[in-house]
């Protein structure tokens, strides 16, 4: 699942010679929760995979808590891609959201569009932390629901149990269908869009 | 949980980045899209090479970091020698959403979502 520099990179795979402007969305959630799924669903190229590395002395490094190497930390992340439009391209991360991994994601998902936090309703709390820290960043995100057809929580119950702000979309998905991965991405995007809607100039004075 | 460089050892990373580490190299997002704007020349570090090969079109950082199989923080550095000496030009990602003004502006997501509906 990984490629190698001896793996020849078809012509057609490359971005418009007048591509310019990136966008990301990330999509993060517990382990096995579906987010490589997810990318896979939507995304023009086969999920490519690599790594974000952090040494301590990378600088701005307060939090190793739950890191085995104290000196250099390495977590595997993927990506997709949608070409927007000829200038315009936009990167899906997939990337695990405990709380161990996000003095890496930080970095990565800077300056993203927003989020999407995938739900497993076997593991809910995998899932509460990345909602934390995504609230306190301010990056607009959305919660989707990857339905493995386990035990049925009504989104009532599981907005409770994830003590969601009710402004927040939840919505449910099957990770594995690409109109229903695209329908996630779409209620992403409605949801900054109303976002930023809302935000009159006068509240953002207030704030 | 793949690892694409499961067998290189730090020194070997040590010595692609010419044992530095990353630092001037803060501009560059995962997202910045690299264009090469030459041919690799004979003799050149293998790596930028491959580099100059693979951005024939326009490329994203990531997507570097995963062809040539090393971490995003390696690539970084050695897109930084090339963007130094003129071989690759960057294309940053404008008004990207910050703390100060965190969403996306309304002709960007109308372009996402046009683009999303016709997938
Ligand atoms: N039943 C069901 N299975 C799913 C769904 N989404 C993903 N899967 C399966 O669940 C498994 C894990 O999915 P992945 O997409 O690899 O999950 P991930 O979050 O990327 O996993 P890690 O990267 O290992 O943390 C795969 O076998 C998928 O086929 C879904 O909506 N329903
Ligand atoms: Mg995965």
């Amino acid at each position: 699942m990984h490629s190698t520099t001896s793996e020849p990179v078809p012509e057609s795979v490359g971005l418009p010679q007048t591509a310019a402007h990136a966008l990301k969305i990330a999509v993060v959630g517990g382990f096995g929760v579906g987010k490589t799924t997810l990318v896979r669903s939507v995304s023009e190229i086969r999920p490519l995979n690599t790594e974000e590395t952090m040494t301590r002395a990378g600088g701005g490094v307060d939090d190793l808590s739950g890191v085995e190497d104290k000196h250099s930390t390495t977590v595997a992340f993927d990506f997709g891609r949608i070409t927007l439009d000829p200038t315009s391209v936009l990167y899906l991360f997939g990337a695990p959201g405990q709380k161990r991994f996000w003095f890496l994601w930080d970095r990565l998902f800077s300056g993203a569009l927003g989020a999407v936090v995938l739900v497993d309703t076997r593991r809910i709390e995998d899932s509460w932390y990345a909602i934390d820290r995504l609230e306190q960043q301010g990056t607009p995100f959305i919660v989707a629901h990857n339905d493995f057809g386990g035990e049925a929580y009504s989104l009532e119950d599981l907005r409770e149990a994830l003590d969601l702000d009710p402004a927040v979309p939840l919505v449910r998905c099957d990770a594995r269908e690409r109109a229903s991965a695209k329908q996630v991405l779409i209620a992403l995007a409605e949801h900054v869009r109303s976002l930023a809607a809302s935000r009159t100039p006068a509240q953002e004075s207030a704030t | 949980m793949t690892r694409s460089h499961r067998d290189e050892s730090p020194d070997r990373l040590h010595v692609i980045t010419g044992g530095r580490s990353s630092g001037a190299d803060g501009a560059l997002d995962a997202v910045t899209l690299v264009v090469a704007e030459s041919a690799p020349a004979p003799g050149m570090q293998s790596e930028h090479a491959a580099i100059l090969r693979l951005c024939r079109s326009p490329t994203a950082v990531v997507e570097v970091a995963a062809h040539l199989g090393l971490p995003v923080t390696v690539v970084r550095i050695l897109l930084t020698d090339l963007i130094d000496t003129g071989q690759v030009t960057a294309r940053h990602p404008v008004s990207a959403p910050s703390r100060t003004h965190p969403f996306a502006s309304p002709d960007v997501l109308e372009k996402v979502l046009v683009a999303l509906h016709n997938l």
